[in-house]
């Protein structure tokens, strides 16, 4: 079942095009990871699938509809992205960039409601900035900031979350953090994820869907365990490499080769 | 908040009833309220009370287009003083006043203001429209208009010259009812748009993507707030003359004073008519264009604020 898919999308910025007719169904529920090599298209296919960018060629599709057709709250309710990068105003408190991802749920010249304040509170405390609540973010550290906005994006809750490259910048122990998180948002509160990630290990070990992308087309999508393998991180990364299985957790572990294929 | 805000409302009324009541010739308070002769009533009323709603709208109109402005460019110094608007506003005003000797010159101001803004931001746009862009564009058609403006004022008469360049300084001197008719009529409509426009600027300052994730419409509510910005800057233009620095300052005075983010457009509205006010009863002991006093106190309060950021 997929709420969320793009048939023949073609996506690019003014000449260049980055993505070549691909299709893509979002399974319901599950964890997909979009990986690929720098420049493969990967944000752009996520931007694409989330409305920011208007495809040149097919369409994406949300329940049924075409996503262009539906009025923006209307999908902001259903559909939420984290952007790679996002700027936080100058001054701004913790709480008052979580509340912002209550914007579509809101109306005009109306107060947040109870379930603005409900879902605010469970956002930071999923993401465990609860104690945060009042500093100004400019002066978190890079792990704390990150959590503060995965939050506002929780409190926006959109049963279907998209994620561009969440862990860039964070230390190891942080990106497991912020994995460990979006594992258990789709566990035990049933959203479906999409995320970019740099990280091969990282995207086999928690992608339950698993895309790999090169230049701009998907080359393989299925379970890692059935789609990582050596032959296929040699086409998507040009890298030499042996696929072992991850002591910790069973999933493929992709060992990088001492002399790589590229040249 | 709402305590601050009460505060500047009362600042801007105590300035307000200061501005009726003194003067070359001293009213009671009574006047106020329909007492008092007939004499002080007329200067009162024919007088004070034009000058001073010149001084409370234009002042309002400039602080509350800042802070639209500085909003849209996310900077401080995107405030239509320093990216040209109201330069452009008085170059059209100055070409009716010397150049063609006409009288529209409120109407003037308004079309050079709106022709300023749609060049800046033609020439500002690529695949949308951003801040830092808009800010060198319009710094850089200011100082070709100033050039404009300094060239027009030379070629000209030596006493039209002089009543142009107090009308450059920008002054509450003298304005007249029919003066500030258009402003009474124009901001009652715009500063609602913004205050309506608010809202989604405030999302817009988490960044294009962020904003348009959560189903803001960003390049349209970013031309709204433009449009809105132009106009109030323009109405104020043609009532005051581009008086400086108010716009600048009194959006940032009054993020200060309530800390919260976004464009506190209300705020800035009463900090600008506060600001303008104050500084026209001082202009009025000193005889000087009010214009003179805002920059003087605008460029200490930049100075400020620069030294602060470095």
């Amino acid at each position: 079942m997929t709420r969320l898919h793009g048939v023949d999308l073609t996506i690019g910025y003014e000449r260049r095009t980055v993505v070549h007719g691909v299709d893509i169904a979002v399974p319901d529920g599950e964890f997909t990871v979009i990986v690929g090599a720098n420049g493969s298209g990967k944000s752009t296919l996520l931007r694409g699938l989330a409305r920011l960018l208007r495809p040149t060629g097919g369409a994406v599709y949300l329940d049924g509809q075409q996503i262009r057709s539906l009025p923006s709250r209307e999908v902001a309710r259903r559909l939420g992205l984290l952007p790679q990068g996002p700027v936080a105003p100058d001054g701004i408190t913790v709480v008052d960039l979580v509340g912002r991802g209550r914007y579509p749920h809101q109306r005009r010249l109306r107060p947040p409601s109870h379930a603005d304040r409900i879902a605010v509170s469970d956002a930071m405390a999923a993401t465990g900035v609860t104690d945060l609540a009042d500093r100004h973010v400019d002066e978190l550290s890079g792990g704390q900031r990150q959590r503060v906005w995965l939050a506002m994006a929780l409190a926006q809750q959109t049963p279907i979350m998209l994620l561009d490259e969440p862990t860039t910048f964070l230390d190891i122990a942080h990106q497991v953090d912020i994995l460990e998180l979006c594992a258990d948002l789709r566990e035990h509160h049933g959203r479906t994820l999409v995320v970019v990630l740099h990280d091969l290990n990282h995207a086999c070990r928690y992608a339950t869907h698993l895309v790999a992308l090169c230049n701009g087309l998907i080359v393989a999508e299925g379970p890692p365990h059935k789609i990582v393998t050596s032959e296929l991180v040699a086409d998507v990364f040009g890298l030499r490499c042996r696929v072992i299985a991850d002591p910790e957790s069973g999933a493929p572990l992709v060992i990088p080769s001492r002399r790589p294929l590229r040249q | 908040m709402k305590v601050r805000l009460t505060a500047l409302v009362l600042v801007v009324v105590v300035i307000a009833v200061v501005a009726l009541t003194t003067g070359d010739d001293p009213v009671p308070l009574a006047t106020l309220f329909g007492g008092g002769d007939a004499a002080d009533r007329l200067v009162v009323g024919m007088l004070r009370l034009p000058r001073l709603l010149a001084g409370l709208f234009v002042g309002a109109a400039l602080g509350a287009g800042g802070a639209v402005f500085q909003s849209v460019s996310r900077n401080p110094l995107g405030s239509p003083d320093i990216v040209g608007f109201d330069i452009g506003a008085a170059t059209s005003a100055l070409l009716v006043l010397l150049v063609w000797h006409g009288s529209a010159v409120a109407l003037g101001a308004v079309a050079g203001g709106v022709g300023t803004a749609l060049l800046v931001y033609l020439l500002a746009m690529r695949r949308g429209v951003r801040g830092h862009r808009l800010i060198l564009v319009g710094i850089g058609i200011a100082a070709m208009l100033s050039s404009v403006n300094a060239f027009v004022l030379t070629r000209a008469d030596v006493t039209d010259a002089q009543s142009a360049a107090v009308w450059l300084t920008g002054s509450l001197n003298g304005r007249e009812w029919t003066d500030i008719r258009p402003i009474l009529l124009a901001l009652p409509v715009l500063l609602p748009l913004a205050l309506w426009l608010g809202r989604d600027l405030r999302m817009l300052e988490l960044g294009d993507d962020t904003a348009r994730a959560l189903g803001v419409g960003a390049e349209r509510t970013r031309l709204a707030a433009i449009v809105v910005g132009v106009g109030m800057t323009a109405v104020a233009t043609a009532c005051a003359g581009p008086v400086t620095f108010v716009a600048l300052a009194a959006p940032q005075v009054a993020r200060r004073l309530t800390r919260v983010t976004g464009p506190n457009v209300l705020p800035a509205a009463l900090t600008g008519a506060a600001l303008l006010t104050g500084a026209d009863l001082a202009a009025r002991r000193l005889l000087l264009p009010v214009g003179v006093l805002t920059g003087v106190f605008g460029g200490i309060y930049l100075a400020f604020l620069l030294r602060r950021a470095a």
